[in-house]
C-alpha cells in the first residue's frame, strides 16, 4: 500500500467527470443540448481534464431496453466538445450494444477518449473496439463492470486482455456500489501489479453503501491514478462518487488533482443543482443493490416495473441480484416482475381458499 | 412411400456446432449425411464423426470436391472467411450451401419465416442461404409474427447468452452480431428499423438462452390478433426447436410520447437446447444447428428436384 506523503510529494491523480454519462441514468437520459453545454463549460472552467458524455449505457444506448435519449448522444458529444476549451470529451461504449461505427461517429463529433466497458469476466469482447479507438487516435480506458463479482487475480487477467488490446487505463468499476475498502484495495493492487507501466489503473465508485469517496481514496493508496466522479453524485442507483467532494478530500490529503476545488463546488451548486430536480438517494432499493451487488442502472427500471406489476422494487432488485444478471440485462427486470407478480397472485389466491 | 435416394449431405467444420448438427441430421434421417470435413487430422470432431459412422477427411474442401459422390448440400460450420472462399466452389460443383457463419454470401433465412422463398433455384445455380445469427433465429420469428398483423416501425431484440456458449469468433467480432441481426430484423422480420443487443452472462451454473423482443406498434392495434400470431409462430418454431418457448404472455404497453407516440409489445423467450451434443443451456447454439438442419433438409430436397440435368447424372452415379 502506498502511504500518503506530505503535500508536494504525492503523485497526481486524474479526475474524470461522468455527470453527463452515468448521471444520464438518474435523469432517464433527458439531458438537453443546453444542459450539456452548461455543465461541460462549468467542468472545463474547473479544469476537470476529461468529461464523459453519452447515454448512460454508452453509445447507441438509446433504446426500449435502456430508455430513449431525449437528444442523440452524438449531438450531445458535439455540444460538449464545442463548449470546452481544455477538457477532453470521452464516450462510453458497451460491446454488444455500441459498435465501432458508433465510435467513429462519436470521434467525428469531437470525442477524443473511448471508454470501453465489459462485464468483469468478458474483457475479450472489447479488443476490436480498443483497436479501432487507437486507430482513430483516441485515448482509451477500459471498464471492468461489477468488479466485486470477480476475484482480484481473475480481474487482473481481464485487465491484461484490455491492456494488450490497446487500453491505456483499466478501471475497477464498482457498478453496484458493493465494494468495501478492502475489496477495492486488493483489486486495484492486483491490477497495478499485473499492468506495471503498461497501463494506468482507475476506480469508478458508487454510493450505495456510502463508500464512494472512501473507496476512491483507498484506490489511490493502492495505486489507482484515475478516479471517476459526478457532480452532486448524480448517477445510477444511489449515485456516484461526488466529484466536488472527491476533489475536496484529495485537496485535504495533499494529493494533486489539477482541479480547481472552488470552481468544482460552484459547478455542483450553481450549475448542476438547478438543472436536476430529483437527486439519487441512498434508499431501501439502492442499499439493497449495494448489498446484493445489483447493477446500479437497474434501479429506475425496477421502480417502473414495480408500479406496472404491483411488486416492490427492492424485491425485484434482490431477485435480480440472486439470479446473477449483469449490466445490460434490463429486460430481465420486467421478466422478474411478472414472475413475482404471479407468485404474489398465487399466494393471495391460496390465502383466500385457506381460512386463517 | 417415396423410395428415391435421400439427398447427400456434408458438414464442413467438425467443431461443436458441426458435431451437434451431425447428430440432428442423423436423427431426422431426411438426408444421407455422408461426410464430415476438417483440416486438422488430430481433430476431436473428426474422431467423433467417425464414431458416428460418417466418412471423414482432414483434407478440407479440396478433398470433398474430389470425391466421386458429391454431396447435394453442404453445411458450412467454419468461419466467415472460409465460407467466402468456399461459396463459389460449392456453387460451381452444383452443391447447395447452408452457411452457419457470418459470411452471409446468400440471403438471410429463418425457417419459420422465409425459407419457402429460397427453395426454388430460379437461375439454375445451386442455392446458398445464410442462417443469420443465434439471436436472429430466436427473435426474428416474433418480429415477423407482429409485423404480419400490424406495421412495426421499430423492433429491438436483446439476446442474453451464457458466456461459456460464446466462442472466440463471436467474441472477436461482436459488432458483427449486432449489425447482422439488426439488418435481418428489418429484411426478414419486417420492421422498418431494427436494433440488436447481445449480453454475455458468466453466472454458474450457466443461464439458459433468453431473448426479449420489443416492438413499437400503433396505438389502435388489435392486441389479441398480435398475441394469437405470436403463439402461432412459437408453435411453428417449436417444430424444429422443441425447447423454444414464451416465458410469459406478450406484454402490451400504452403509447408514450418518448416512443414517438407508439405503444409497445414486449415478448420474453427462453431457448433450451436439445442437449444433442451441446449442453441444454446453450440454446443459442442449438437454435442455429436446429434451424440449419431444418433449412438444409428442405433446401436439399428442393434442389435435388430442380437442379439441371448435368448434375443429376452425378446424383445417379451417387445413388449406385
Amino acid at each position: 500500500m502506498t502511504s500518503i506523503e506530505p503535500a508536494g510529494t504525492n503523485p497526481p491523480v486524474r479526475i474524470i467527470d461522468t455527470t453527463l454519462r452515468d448521471g444520464s441514468h438518474a435523469v432517464s437520459h433527458s439531458f438537453t443540448i443546453q444542459q450539456v453545454a452548461d455543465i461541460s463549460r462549468a467542468l472545463d472552467s474547473a479544469s476537470v481534464p476529461i468529461i464523459e458524455v453519452t447515454h448512460g449505457d454508452g453509445l447507441a444506448g438509446s433504446s426500449f431496453n435502456y430508455g430513449f435519449s431525449a437528444v442523440r448522444d452524438i449531438d450531445l458529444v458535439a455540444a460538449a466538445a464545442e463548449s470546452v476549451t481544455k477538457a477532453k470529451i470521452a464516450v462510453l461504449l458497451l460491446p454488444g450494444l455500441g459498435t465501432v461505427a458508433d465510435l467513429r461517429e462519436a470521434h467525428a463529433a469531437g470525442a477524443r477518449m473511448a471508454r470501453v466497458a465489459t462485464h468483469s469476466t468478458e474483457a475479450d469482447v472489447s479488443i476490436q473496439h480498443f483497436r479501432a479507438a487507437r486507430d482513430l487516435g483516441m485515448e482509451t480506458a477500459g471498464f471492468l463492470m461489477l468488479s466485486h463479482r470477480t476475484a482480484p487475480a481473475q480481474l487482473a487477467q481481464q485487465a491484461r486482455i484490455m491492456a494488450d488490446a490497446g487500453c491505456q487505463c483499466v478501471y475497477v468499476v464498482d457498478s453496484a456500489g458493493a465494494l468495501l475498502p478492502e475489496g477495492v484495495r486488493t483489486r486495484v493492487d492486483a491490477l497495478v501489479q499485473e499492468l506495471g507501466d503498461d497501463a494506468l489503473v482507475g476506480f469508478h465508485g458508487h454510493q450505495n453503501l456510502s463508500m464512494g469517496v472512501a473507496n476512491s481514496v483507498e484506490a489511490y493508496r493502492a495505486g489507482a491514478r484515475s478516479i471517476d466522479g459526478t457532480l452532486r453524485a448524480l448517477g445510477a442507483g444511489a449515485g456516484n462518487t461526488p466529484t466536488e467532494v472527491l476533489v475536496s478530500v484529495f485537496d485535504a490529503l495533499g494529493i494533486p488533482t489539477g482541479v480547481n476545488v472552488e470552481a468544482a463546488l460552484a459547478a455542483a451548486e450553481e450549475v448542476l443543482a438547478p438543472i436536476v430536480t430529483r437527486m439519487p438517494v441512498m434508499d431501501r432499493s439502492s442499499i439493497v443493490q449495494g448489498r446484493y451487488g445489483v447493477y446500479n442502472s437497474f434501479l429506475l427500471h425496477a421502480e417502473r416495473a414495480a408500479v406496472r406489476y404491483g411488486v416492490p422494487a427492492h424485491q425485484i432488485l434482490r431477485r435480480v441480484g440472486e439470479a446473477g444478471y449483469v449490466g445490460g440485462q434490463e429486460d430481465m427486470i420486467i421478466d422478474v416482475a411478472i414472475e413475482l407478480a404471479g407468485l404474489q397472485r398465487q399466494a393471495a389466491e391460496h390465502n383466500e381458499r385457506v381460512p386463517a | 412411400m417415396d423410395h428415391s435416394p435421400r439427398p447427400i449431405a456434408a458438414i464442413v467444420g467438425p467443431g461443436n456446432i458441426g458435431t451437434d448438427l451431425l447428430i440432428k441430421l442423423q436423427r431426422s434421417a431426411a438426408l444421407d449425411v455422408r461426410y464430415m470435413i476438417g483440416v486438422d487430422p488430430a481433430s476431436d470432431g473428426l474422431r467423433r464423426a467417425r464414431d458416428l459412422g460418417v466418412e471423414t477427411s482432414a483434407g478440407g474442401v479440396d478433398w470433398l470436391l474430389e470425391q466421386d459422390v458429391l454431396p447435394d448440400v453442404v453445411f458450412e460450420a467454419t468461419s466467415a472467411k472460409a465460407h467466402e472462399a468456399n461459396a463459389l466452389r460449392y456453387r460451381d460443383a452444383g452443391i447447395a450451401a447452408v452457411d452457419l457463419t457470418p459470411a452471409a454470401v446468400g440471403p438471410f433465412v429463418c425457417p419459420a419465416v422465409n425459407l419457402d422463398n429460397y427453395l426454388a433455384a430460379d437461375d439454375g445455380n445451386a442455392p446458398n442461404i445464410n442462417m443469420i445469427t443465434c439471436g436472429g433465429q430466436a427473435t426474428i420469428p416474433i418480429v415477423a409474427a407482429i409485423s404480419r398483423i400490424t406495421p412495426v416501425p421499430y423492433a429491438e431484440i436483446v439476446a442474453s447468452i451464457s458466456s461459456r456458449s460464446a466462442g472466440p469468433g463471436t467474441r472477436a467480432n461482436i459488432d458483427e452480431f449486432t449489425e447482422t441481426t439488426a439488418h435481418a430484423i428489418q429484411s426478414v422480420g419486417g420492421a422498418t428499423r431494427g436494433k440488436a443487443i447481445i449480453i454475455l452472462n458468466p453466472v454458474e451454473p450457466p443461464m439458459v438462452m433468453r431473448d426479449t423482443v420489443f416492438a413499437a406498434i400503433g396505438a389502435d392495434v388489435d392486441q389479441d390478433a398480435i398475441t394469437e400470431s405470436i403463439h402461432r409462430m412459437v408453435a411453428a418454431v417449436q417444430q424444429y426447436v422443441p425447447g423454444y418457448r414464451l416465458k410469459s404472455e406478450p406484454q402490451f404497453e400504452d403509447p408514450r410520447p418518448d416512443w414517438d407516440g407508439n405503444g409497445r409489445v414486449a415478448v420474453f423467450l427462453e431457448v433450451t437446447g436439445n442437449g444433442d451434443y451441446l449442453p441444454e443451456w446453450a440454446g443459442n447454439l442449438d437454435i442455429m444447428t436446429a434451424a440449419a438442419a431444418r433449412a438444409g433438409e428442405q433446401l436439399a430436397l428442393a434442389w435435388a428436384l430442380t437442379r439441371p440435368a448435368a448434375t443429376t447424372q452425378k446424383e445417379q452415379v451417387a445413388a449406385k
